[in-house]
């Protein structure tokens, strides 16, 4: 089981054009060992939920910086639902507010990540959840 | 220079010194830091006389108001007048922007700054698809003429200076504000501010952008010339590395890809058939102010000081107003923390500071909730109060460019300069800014900058106070209070839109969006001028989307090279 590569998108919704954030998380994911896609600026939810599905991404992160989180992040979840890819889990970044963040995390999207976090320990979670998936996954099967 | 009288004991000649004090430092028990600059460039425990030992002072420094203008462009500096306060503003409608700006005028601000939101900046009406969720979020939502003809309403546009920080469309968004003017009864020649339109940067590090490279820099010259002979007050282009280092550049990246924009300005204007010396004096710059208190303060000097010389000796200007880098400073938003925020008052104040002795024009300082969210009036007030302590309160406006002669000032401005020269040089390998954009250099260069200073931070390298140093509980929430934008402003623009498009003539309207065709089509043609085009369009009421989709169905639409 060691050698599954973990396959995550990183996307940017929206016509937000801060991508400091993306492009240090997908090239430090990168350097964890995960495959890393990521989507460039400027994307509609439905283009987002394309590339997920053609790329078969076991992770979807967003990220947003212009105050949009609590419309991007439900659309994309439609988008990945209409695709049959409403299982892939879902995170994400940016300036939201911890009440927002709180809504949001109650509303299914596993975990958000604010300001100041460390991308280690963006690495660290997201390979831990995905092992503990992986793993009931198969002994579902 | 050679005679010291210092603690080391008279007659003691300074090598001697010098040697004496190696050896006491070698020997001492130094602490386990990284003894670098933040952008990590390694800094020697003290400056000499032979740091500076090729400064010529008439030729490396001059007099404030003198070439090279490293010591400050007036010859007064603060003494004659303080730097502009400008706090940037906007959110929401138009209406509420404007109770802002009114609030900021009536608490002693003395310039108008205006946000945008993104289907703005990106040039799409609020009533587009892909606006949704994203109207009057981080700015205000301008989508007519009669928005900002809302926003401006009751402030007299011949008195106050506007700031509009917006690119892709910011012909547009000027052509509104002329416009909006001309319906007060002002007369364009008396309009004061600047608009960024720097799209080169938009390119590099905003990306906020609308049309390819060469039809934006076309637009940009139109601009130019357009406002040399009608707004001739106005700024026409506000040359910006701050979104270069917020991209996560370093200090020189910054210094050196903001000029490199800048003379690719100038060349565009030359070429286009203007003399320098009747545009180039309208040429604005607006920096970062970041946390190395020092490398920032060389950083503006250094900047004025290559500049001036571009100026003079490679692009030939004769007037010295061409020389001159008038800048606009705005505190370091990235170096904001979520985690105990109030310090960010503290860090702002400091980088304020750093403006202030770099001899900023202007001055932007950041709230302490913006990294949390836009900044509630409270936050606001506090960033501009604190702008006024330095000016009234620490006794700093009255000595010009109190540091120059200081070996560590002097050997880093030096430093800074000769860092930007290399990066000239690589930029003029690759063929100029454009292909040095295209090809994804100058983004990769800035992306490699922030991996490496996240990184820094990460392993503590670099400290940040509350993230990971002095850290308390992580799931402490801070008490802190957030501005919400309610989503009525989204469907409010909607039925403004609405009504404007049943109100206005819509032949006049069509006419002038044809005209703006034609106009993409032949540039040298009468009336070519996509500026006086746009003013047109503005008094038919054409939209900001309407007018940007012309502009995107001529000149298509920008691909970025990946780089990841």
């Amino acid at each position: 089981m060691a050698e599954r590569k973990i396959r995550v998108l990183i996307g940017k919704p929206g016509l937000d054009g801060h991508d400091r954030g993306a492009k240090t998380i997908a090239a430090v994911l990168r350097d964890h060992g995960m495959e890393v896609i990521y989507t460039g600026l400027h994307q509609t939810p439905a283009m987002i939920a394309e590339t997920a599905l053609q790329e078969d991404v076991d992770v979807v992160g967003l990220s947003i910086l212009s105050g949009a989180h609590m419309t991007l992040f439900p659309r994309v979840r439609e988008e990945l639902e209409k695709r049959g890819k409403g299982d892939v889990l879902m995170t994400g970044g940016g300036i939201i507010p911890q009440d927002d963040i709180d809504a949001l995390e109650e509303a299914g999207f596993s975990k958000l990540f604010g300001p100041g976090t460390a991308t280690d320990d963006v690495a660290k979670w997201i390979k831990e959840t995905m092992q503990e998936r992986w793993k009931n996954e198969e002994i579902e099967a | 220079m050679s005679e010291s009288n210092g603690a080391t004991g008279i007659g003691v000649q300074r090598k001697d010194a010098q040697a004496l004090w190696e050896e006491a430092y070698r020997k001492a028990k130094l602490r386990d830091v990284e003894n670098t600059t933040i952008s990590g460039v390694p800094l020697k425990p003290i400056y000499t006389p032979d740091d500076v030992a090729d400064l010529d002072y008439a030729r490396d420094l001059g007099y404030p108001g003198q070439f090279p203008y490293t010591r400050g462009v007036h010859p007064s500096m603060y003494r004659g007048r303080l730097w502009t306060m400008r706090q940037f503003a906007g959110f929401g409608s138009s209406a509420q922007t404007n109770e802002r700006f009114k609030f900021l005028l009536d608490h002693g601000q003395t310039g108008l700054s205006v946000a945008f939101d993104f289907p703005t900046l990106m040039g799409y009406d609020s009533d587009h698809g892909v606006s949704e969720g994203e109207v009057g979020q981080v700015g205000v939502a301008i989508s007519s003429l009669m928005d900002m003809e809302t926003l401006m309403d009751g402030i007299p546009m011949d008195r106050v200076s506007t700031s509009m920080t917006i690119n892709g469309p910011a012909p547009i968004m000027l052509a509104f504000y002329i416009a909006c003017g001309e319906k007060q009864g002002v007369d364009p020649k008396l309009l004061r501010g600047t608009v960024q339109n720097d799209i080169l940067k938009e390119y590099q590090a905003q990306h906020a952008w609308l049309v390819p490279p060469e039809p934006a820099l076309r637009m940009i010259t139109d601009v130019m010339s357009y406002c040399a002979g009608h707004v001739p007050q106005w700024n026409t282009i506000s040359i910006s590395g701050y979104h270069i280092r917020e991209a996560g550049s370093t200090a020189a990246q910054e210094l050196a890809f903001t000029l490199a924009n800048g003379m690719e300005y100038v060349r565009r204007g030359v070429a286009a058939g203007m003399d320098v010396d009747t545009f180039a004096p309208r040429l604005s710059f607006f920096f970062d102010a970041h946390m190395d208190f020092f490398e920032e303060i060389c950083k503006f000097r250094a900047a004025r000081r290559i500049w001036a010389r571009k100026m003079r000796d490679e692009f030939g200007a004769k007037d010295p107003r061409s020389w001159m880098i008038r800048f606009h400073t705005q505190t370091a938003g990235v170096s904001l923390t979520a985690q105990q925020p109030e310090n960010n008052i503290v860090r702002t104040a400091l980088e304020a500071m750093s403006a202030v002795l770099g001899g900023t024009q202007s001055l932007h300082t950041n709230s302490m909730d913006e990294t949390l969210a836009l900044p509630t009036e409270k936050a606001v007030k506090i960033a501009l109060r604190t702008q006024q302590v330095i000016a009234e309160e620490t006794e700093v406006s009255h000595v010009t460019d109190p540091l120059a002669g200081s070996y560590f000032v002097e050997a880093q401005t030096d430093r800074l300069e000769k860092d930007a020269e290399a990066y000239f040089a690589e930029i003029d390998k690759r063929g100029g800014v454009v292909p040095s954009i295209e090809a994804g250099y100058i983004q990769r260069e800035i992306h490699n900058s922030a991996v490496q200073y996240q990184l820094a931070v990460e392993r503590g390298k670099k400290k940040v106070v509350g993230v990971n140093t002095y850290v308390e509980d992580k799931d402490a929430k801070p008490e802190i209070e957030i501005l919400k934008i309610d989503p009525a402003v989204e469907r409010s623009q909607h039925e403004r839109l609405a009504e404007l498009r049943k109100k206005r003539d819509p032949k006049k309207a069509q006419a002038e969006l044809d005209a703006i065709r034609d106009a993409c089509r032949h540039p040298e043609s009468e009336g070519g001028n996509l500026l006086e085009r746009f003013v047109a369009a503005a008094h038919a009421y054409c939209t900001l989307g309407e007018i940007a989709d012309v502009l995107r169905s001529e000149f298509g639409e920008y691909q970025e090279p990946m780089i990841l």
